[in-house]
């Protein structure tokens, strides 16, 4: 079917000018020259495209890179002791990185990897992406797979002591970056990677995340202090049996942030938890939680537990997806989209979806918006807290849920400061 | 102490007056009791005197040792010494009872010019209170009065009258769902805490909690009004005889 004429005007215009990256082995050039050709197919969103019904995709399709300031650099993990690998304006920076070298952890830079012959990613790039591009069109994710140069390829062979930390930062106002992680976590393998900072003015981050059985995988995220950035991310993941992947993504500012996760649960006993705190101010700040799940096994659980704080014209959206193959009895899944809107002027938009072919399931979704609770802020403020700290409490009181999904009670620590933190600056 | 004026009150949103003209006076030291059929409007003299929202004074006045009372935020009111432990104690999930305590102690004591407690202090203040209460450091844990007990979360509220150290103290029906051990320590609470510099204005149906704390004047209230005050032995005429003799008598 012909595009819409607007729309593959669009693409044009926004490829026009790009090239793939040059160099590499022939199966990377293969993957991306099959990207760049599935994408001039489906074309770059679109407004009216059913899944960007609630957030414009504009601000990801301008030829010219939107400016923005550069905020200070966010405080990322500083309690914890990781393996650090600093990304540039998009670029691996050596000189900020810790050595690339960890017990139970292959680990180098995705420029590296895609130029040799025989490495394993070949048989990885894009195919979770490709697989991922499933009921509905993901073509930003298909424009990261074509042009993205660098990122971190990670395969985890044993239980890695120390978080691999990727942090983004920005010497540039106009810095576009496209970045591709990919990540193997082998039978009976740990890894927890962390990600923070301030990316670049647009960030597009890929990531492919493949767990084999028993394996487990964490990732945490910390997005924040730069308000004016635009960002699209991915995050595919492959669950073998009995392996465990849990991702949280603590979201701070933004101007226009759009989070994609897509899961799919391959191997029976999997387990995939999802989860998010949004917290946003002002009228043009935008965020968006799109996950997808799909169980495709028997007897796994899926959790998706996400919340927004949104005041002074803020908008929040939720799209999230349980899809229930017919072999996937026994399936529990659970799904939570909640906001707090601290003034009548903030939007929550949400689309929770069920679509289910098995019938030994249970699954259950539930999407709320609500006001601060005045009965609790008075009782707060009758013991003699004032009004905003009282407030901050509530807040992150209602975030609290989502703050719990996070395994490791250090990590969950650091970003509870964050937040607490974000509250008192209020920006 | 507490001084209130001819205060008259009705609800914001419907026109609906609620007290209808309140007198009362409770000195320095002094236990006072108010009692009254349901309705009467006793917990509403008590938040208005505490700020919450929703209520309308239209006429009268409060005032906290000649401070005025009714222009202030609740936060105020509080650091100014005022306590209410509300008739329904509120739940707030996600938010830790140890964390509430030491931040409304903070608070008031930051707006009273004072020097903030460390955690660790502080953690001695409030085990050394709540041993008294019988109430047990894994409920100092939990998110506030979450998964309580109707008794537990009663004393929780005197748990934090005890905290706070407050001078005019407004217990709303704080025995009610109390068992009779309860009601015990919540008494010798109250007792403990009981001094020349501090007051307090007990709401309550019962004359049993009057056994254990003795007032010094007992006020009926009826229909948004303080109807009849005496002594001790007017809240056992109430126990014996109910309202019915006493609004008879009023009217
Ligand atoms: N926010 C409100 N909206 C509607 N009516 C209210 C409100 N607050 C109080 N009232 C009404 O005002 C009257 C007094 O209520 P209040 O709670 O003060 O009584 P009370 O004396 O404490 O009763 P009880 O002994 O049952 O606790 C009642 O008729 C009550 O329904
Ligand atoms: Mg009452």
């Amino acid at each position: 079917m012909a595009l819409a004429q607007a729309k593959s005007d669009a693409t044009e215009a926004r490829l026009s000018g790009l090239t793939i990256p040059e160099g590499g082995a022939a199966w990377a050039r293969e993957a991306r020259h099959d990207a760049l050709n599935r994408l001039q197919g489906m074309g770059l969103p679109y407004r009216r495209d059913e899944y960007w019904r609630f957030t414009n995709p504009a601000e990801f399709l301008t030829q010219e890179t939107p400016r923005a300031e550069i905020a200070l650099d966010a405080p990322g993990f500083e309690g914890t002791e990781v393996l650090r690998v600093v990304f540039t304006d998009g670029v691996f920076d050596a000189e900020a990185s810790d050595a690339l070298e960890q017990d139970g952890l292959e680990i180098e830079r995705f420029s590296e990897a895609v130029t040799k012959d025989i490495h394993w990613v070949k048989g990885l790039l894009g195919v979770l992406e490709t697989a991922g591009q499933n009921r509905v069109d993901r073509p930003l994710a298909i424009f990261n797979t074509a042009f993205a140069e660098d990122g971190l390829v990670l395969r985890a062979t044993g239980k890695v002591g120390k978080p691999v930390h990727v942090e983004y930062r920005r010497s540039n106002e106009t810095a576009e970056a496209v970045l591709r992680h990919m990540v193997r976590v082998e039978d009976g393998a740990e890894l927890t990677l962390l990600e923070s900072g301030v990316g670049a003015s647009r960030l597009n981050t890929g990531m492919e995340v493949d767990i084999a059985d028993n394996g487990a995988f964490h990732h945490v995220r910390m997005q924040g202090r730069d308000h004016e950035r635009r960002a699209a991310t991915h995050v595919f993941a492959r669950l073998g049996q009995e392996s465990t992947f849990k991702s949280f993504t603590l979201s701070l500012n933004g101007m226009m942030t759009r989070n994609e996760v897509i899961i799919t649960l391959k191997g029976d006993d999997a387990v995939a938890h999802v989860a998010g705190a949004a917290l946003g101010d002002g009228r043009d700040f935008h965020h968006d939680d799109t996950v997808f799940v799909t169980h495709d096994a028997v007897n796994c659980e899926s959790r998706q537990v996400f919340k927004k704080v949104l005041r002074n014209g803020a908008t929040g959206v939720f799209q999230g997806k349980i899809l229930v193959e017919p072999d996937a009895q026994k399936t529990d899944g659970y799904q939570i989209s909640q906001s707090l809107l601290l003034d009548e002027d903030a939007n929550f938009l949400a689309k929770p979806e069920l679509e289910i072919y098995a019938d030994d399931v249970q699954c259950s979704h539930g999407s709320t918006s609500g006001a601060i609770d005045e009965t609790a802020l008075f009782y707060l403020k009758s013991r003699g807290i004032p009004e905003d700290k009282a407030q901050d409490l509530l807040v992150l009181a209602f975030v609290a849920e989502a703050l719990a999904e996070i395994e490791d009670e250090e990590l969950a620590e650091t970003l509870r400061e964050q937040l607490a933190g974000w509250l008192e600056r209020r920006r | 102490m507490l001084n209130i004026k001819g205060l008259k009150v009705k609800l914001e949103e419907e026109d609906k007056q609620i007290l209808k003209g309140v007198d009362l006076e409770v000195g320095a030291g002094q236990v006072h009791a108010i009692m009254g059929p349901n309705g009467s409007g006793k917990s509403t003299l008590s938040y208005v005197l505490s700020g919450r929202d929703g209520y309308e004074v239209t006429e009268g006045e409060a005032s906290l040792d000649g401070v005025d009372l009714l222009d202030m935020d609740p936060e105020e009111r509080a650091a100014e010494g005022l306590f209410l432990a509300f008739q329904y104690p509120v739940e707030i999930p996600g938010v830790g009872n140890m964390t509430f305590l030491r931040t409304a102690y903070n608070a008031q004591r930051k707006a009273r010019g004072e020097e903030e407690a460390s955690a660790a202090e502080f953690l001695k203040i409030v085990r050394e209170k709540a041993k008294d209460l019988k109430i047990d450091a894994e409920m100092l844990k939990r998110p506030v009065n979450v998964g309580f007990s109707g008794g537990e979360k009663k004393r929780n509220e005197i748990l934090q009258m005890a905290v706070l150290e407050p001078k005019m103290c407004i217990l709303d029906e704080t025995d009610s769902g109390l068992d009779v051990d309860a009601m015990k320590l919540v008494s010798d609470g109250v007792n403990a805490l009981r001094s020349e510099g501090r007051s307090f204005l007990v709401i309550t149906h019962y004359q049993r909690l009057l056994d254990h704390i003795t007032p010094d004047v007992v006020h009926i209230m009826a229909n948004g009004r303080i109807v009849k005050s005496g002594g001790p032995e007017l809240a056992l005429e109430v126990e014996k005889n109910g309202y019915a003799d006493l609004m008879d008598e009023v009217q």
